[in-house]
């Protein structure tokens, strides 16, 4: 199959990246290269084989609850672009 | 002079011949004199280093000793050093200073280690020649006109113009043991979670593991050895003992059954690679290994594999990146218009990831791409397990080519991709692999052999290594820089 525009405007507002139509052009071409390249993955009969997500498989990777100390509220919020009343100060996110 | 090796580095503080703060003031002089060209640092943390040496002489002088004592190193910038700016080569982490040290950094503070300065990469670890990092590319040092590889090239760099006497990088496709080819040095990546990636900025969480460079494999075992090792912050990282590498160093390996998979000597390898490499596998057999011809059957399909599952967890770590917590913020008409606004400041590759990484993952496609993906990785990683009950390394290239020019494949995303054919399989598979210099081509340019172990024997393939460098003299080459002593 091969990506459309359109295709390329809803995986951006999916991702939340605003593009110039530069961009999308270019990404169309490029993605479209890319996953026809992996096309190559249908050759194989894949019935019945298991995925793998992880290389070395560790399963329910469990701690004690022991409260211990976090960092302090200032160096939590030293790099925030905006804060307030040792907040993060975003828009608002909910109408009235 | 200033001691090349760290070995040798160490050998001379053991001696009392120099002090940590007189070899790190000549390391920083060295960056000053050197960096200008070849840009290998992108935060030289000078006033830390040179605070640590006089720590590190102190403890000295108090009787203490220790593999990396008072030794100058660089850190990947995607690595965290508390109060350094951290950006993982990117715009959109600028001016962010980590509030905590990676698991690895405190590991190389209590070590006493000095830490010089943060390297250049790819933008998160995203590419081979970190042409795209968003501040500038690295020179690679036997050829300024060249890439050093990537990501972790500003690394690799550092270390091969010995700016710095070993260097952490990490490695998700062959991002240290690519760089360690092109710039003719020894680059380690180990087991998936023999590391702790605790601290360490996220790519892609089931392929990414710090990773370590030295001038020789003595140099990089050292800093492997301090590095490695069970952290319970990072629930991947391995409660295994951690062996003594160093000790493992014997250059005997009589016997060590090596296999040469035919998938690797490919059309599109440059000749002078394969010559080398084959060479380097003769030289192995004439230090006694046995020499058997194996087969990675689905080797293909690594590079389709990796480019739809290192995106997917790509788009998925690099949501976090919204403009609130960290990082600049770009306002908009309202929140999701700035965060989109805000997540502009990624550059194209990762971008280019992020959008590939969400098609795949996305409603009605995810079984066609990333579900398929899982299921060929499987089969990927079987390839290992049945050879490595053949053999007990591997032995092929690192890379199909040697440096090339910058500028040269940024264009094509896939010709770039296919820079990582030979070292993506590693990082899909439970396997352990590393690059050591076996030999130059024409033009003067490094070349590396891959050696690849099962999961967990390291040992195994940094003692071949070891053996073969012994019996050779390709570390012994150094670059030529221009520097005003």
């Amino acid at each position: 199959m091969s990506l459309t525009l359109q295709d390329v405007e809803k995986i951006a507002h999916l991702a939340r990246l605003e593009l110039t139509q530069a961009e999308k052009a270019q990404y169309l071409e490029q993605l479209s290269a890319i996953l026809q390249y992996a096309e190559m993955l249908n050759e194989l009969d894949l019935d019945g084989i298991e995925p793998t997500a992880h290389a070395i498989a560790q399963q329910n990777i469990l701690r004690d609850d022991i409260a211990a100390p976090s960092l302090p509220l200032e160096d939590v919020l030293f790099n925030a672009p905006q804060q307030a009343q040792n907040q993060f100060l975003i828009q608002s996110v909910l109408e009235d | 002079m200033i001691p090349t090796t760290l070995t040798e580095a160490r050998s001379a503080l053991q001696r009392g011949e120099t002090s940590s703060v007189a070899l790190t003031q000549a390391m920083l002089d060295r960056i000053v004199a050197l960096d200008n060209d070849l840009k290998s640092y992108l935060t030289i943390t000078d006033e830390l280093a040179l605070e640590q040496a006089a720590a590190a002489d102190q403890r000295r002088a108090n009787g203490k000793d220790g593999p990396l004592l008072g030794i100058p190193i660089a850190i990947k910038d995607i690595i965290s050093v508390q109060g350094a700016p951290t950006t993982a080569g990117s715009k959109i982490l600028e001016g962010f200073i980590p509030p905590y040290d990676a698991f690895v950094t405190q590991k190389l503070k209590e070590a006493g280690a000095i830490i010089l300065g943060k390297t250049n990469t790819d933008e998160f670890a995203m590419g081979s020649s970190t042409e795209n990092s968003a501040y500038f590319t690295t020179r690679n040092p036997w050829d300024l006109e060249r890439v050093p590889g990537g990501s972790s090239g500003g690394s690799a760099a550092a270390v091969a113009a010995s700016l710095a006497y070993a260097a952490l990088g990490t490695d998700t496709g062959g991002s240290v043991r690519q760089p360690a080819s092109l710039c003719g040095i020894v680059g380690l990546r180990p087991t998936y979670g023999r590391i702790s990636r605790w601290g360490v900025v996220a790519f892609a969480s089931s392929l990414d593991q710090v990773s370590t460079f030295g001038r020789t494999v003595a140099d990089c075992t050292a800093l492997f050895q301090t590095t490695a090792g069970y952290d319970p912050r990072d629930s991947t990282s391995l409660d295994v003992p951690v062996p003594d590498y160093a000790a493992a160093l014997t250059g005997d390996i009589r016997g060590l059954k090596v296999g040469v998979p035919a998938e690797y000597f490919i059309e599109g390898i440059d000749q002078e690679v394969e010559t080398a490499v084959r060479a380097a596998i003769a030289k192995l057999e004439e230090l006694g290994a046995e020499i058997r011809p194996i087969s990675l059957p689905h080797t293909r399909y690594a590079l389709p594999v990796y480019y739809l599952i290192a995106p997917a967890e790509a788009s998925a770590n690099l949501a976090r990146y919204d403009g609130v917590r960290y990082g600049p913020r770009l306002a908009g008409t309202d929140m999701i218009d700035t965060v989109k606004k805000t997540r502009a400041l990624f550059g194209p590759e990762v971008k280019r990831r992020i959008m590939l990484g969400t098609y795949a993952l996305s409603a009605g496609y995810y079984d066609e791409y990333y579900g398929r993906a899982l299921k060929v990785r499987t089969l990927i990683k079987q390839d290992f397990l049945n050879a490595f009950e053949q053999v007990d390394v591997i032995a092929c290239p690192t890379s199909p080519t040697t440096a090339f020019k910058i500028g040269e494949r940024t264009d094509d995303p896939l010709s770039m991709y296919l820079a990582d054919i030979f070292t993506l399989s590693v990082n899909l598979s439970a396997s352990c692999g590393l690059s050591v210099p076996c030999g130059f081509d024409g033009q003067g340019l490094p070349i590396g052999l891959q050696l690849i172990g099962n999961t967990l024997q390291e040992a195994t393939i940094l003692n071949a290594a070891f053996a073969y460098e012994q019996a050779t003299e390709w570390h012994d080459r150094a670059p030529e820089l221009n520097v005003q002593d």
